[in-house]
């Protein structure tokens, strides 16, 4: 596999597999796009990886957009278009077959019990997410402090969450976060 | 059928789908909703594939998707123009440094409030399995699908096997 000398196929195989385990959702697989953009390929770099996800952030839409900026990084446009396609489609189809032969009320039993035993995964995932992004950002005690401010605010206000952002945002520029 | 409105957001879809087309029952949006829950990938994405191909076939499942990803799609694709030319500034990194913390935070916060229902249930073994796949992951950093071809076949026969015990 000489998966080097062509990103962009590298990139198809990368979400295509990614699509498939992304228990949860998009954010389930932050810590494998890390693993895999970072560690492995070195398309990115640490600070590169958290600005990119900021960036999925701040920007409308559903959260797995965050592989059209990877992609895009990586090989540009056919970059963009290629990771975006490979995270949505295999995942896409599957759902698609899998409503079609679960008929409503025969196997109403087994989602059931998959469904619970996928919650505690998909915690432990999220919770990996936010460490590994948490290792390059939160290097300072204010850092730290804005991320454990965004946490409290956002478990016990119904704050719209886009102004943690831009307060966090703000104090950036201000430079305190360094 | 021109989706290009679509949000992105789960409550604008169901509104669009639900509330002002009456494409999809009410019952019918959250069976489908849980269906995408379960399976893997991003939810909204298969949902919105599945609504397309109830509604339309294949061709409708690829025009809803279009509508859904295409858009902030592009979008993105701007921003990541933008952070390519100009994401050496100096400012333009301190900001990004400070939104990603904050960013950050609001995941945390969304992990506490799914981990609490496990807490108040002493659920002492969905916190286990929960612990190790974030060693596994986020410390260890193994990669995710070997992690889960293990962790889901034992989270799938201690679910069953608990419920077994109290039925």
């Amino acid at each position: 596999m000489n998966s080097d000398s062509n990103p962009v196929f590298a990139l198809a195989l990368t979400f295509a597999t990614m699509s498939l385990f992304a228990v949860g959702g998009a954010n389930s697989a932050i810590p494998e796009m890390h693993r895999v953009a970072v560690d492995v390929h070195h398309w990115l770099t640490d600070k590169q990886f958290t600005d990119v996800y900021a960036i999925a952030q701040l920007s409308p839409g559903p959260n797995v957009l965050i592989v059209t900026l990877i992609g895009y990084s990586v090989a540009g446009l056919p970059g963009a278009l290629v990771a975006t396609l490979a995270m949505c489609v295999p995942t896409a189809v599957l759902a698609l077959f899998v409503s079609r032969f679960l008929t409503r009320s025969s196997h109403a039993r087994w989602p059931g019990i998959v469904q619970a035993a996928l919650v505690p995964l998909s915690i432990g995932l999220m919770g990996a997410s936010g460490y590994i992004l948490a290792r390059t950002s939160d290097q300072t005690v204010v850092a730290a402090l804005v991320t454990i401010g965004a946490a409290v605010l956002a478990s016990v206000t119904k704050l719209n969450p886009l102004w943690m952002l831009v307060v966090g945002g703000c104090l950036g520029f201000a430079g305190l976060i360094g | 059928m021109s989706l290009a409105g679509f949000g992105g957001v789960l409550v604008w879809a169901r509104r669009g789908i639900v509330d002002q087309h009456k494409w999809m029952t009410a019952d019918e949006f959250n069976e489908t909703f849980a269906l995408c829950h379960f399976l893997p990938g991003p939810n909204i994405v298969n949902l919105t594939f599945v609504f397309g191909s109830r509604l339309r076939g294949i061709p409708g499942a690829i025009a809803a998707f279009s509508g859904l990803v295409g858009p902030p799609a592009l979008i993105m694709v701007v921003m990541g123009m933008l952070y390519h030319r100009y994401g050496e500034i100096d400012a333009l990194r301190r900001v990004l440094s400070g939104v990603a913390c904050a960013a950050i935070g609001l995941m945390l916060a969304v992990v506490f409030r799914m981990m609490t229902p496990l807490f108040k249930r002493r659920d002492v073994i969905a916190l286990l399995v929960m612990v190790a796949v974030f060693v596994a992951i986020g410390i260890l950093r193994l990669p995710l699908p070997a992690v889960l071809l293990v962790a889901i076949p034992i989270s799938i026969a201690i679910t069953y096997w608990v419920k077994r015990e109290a039925a």
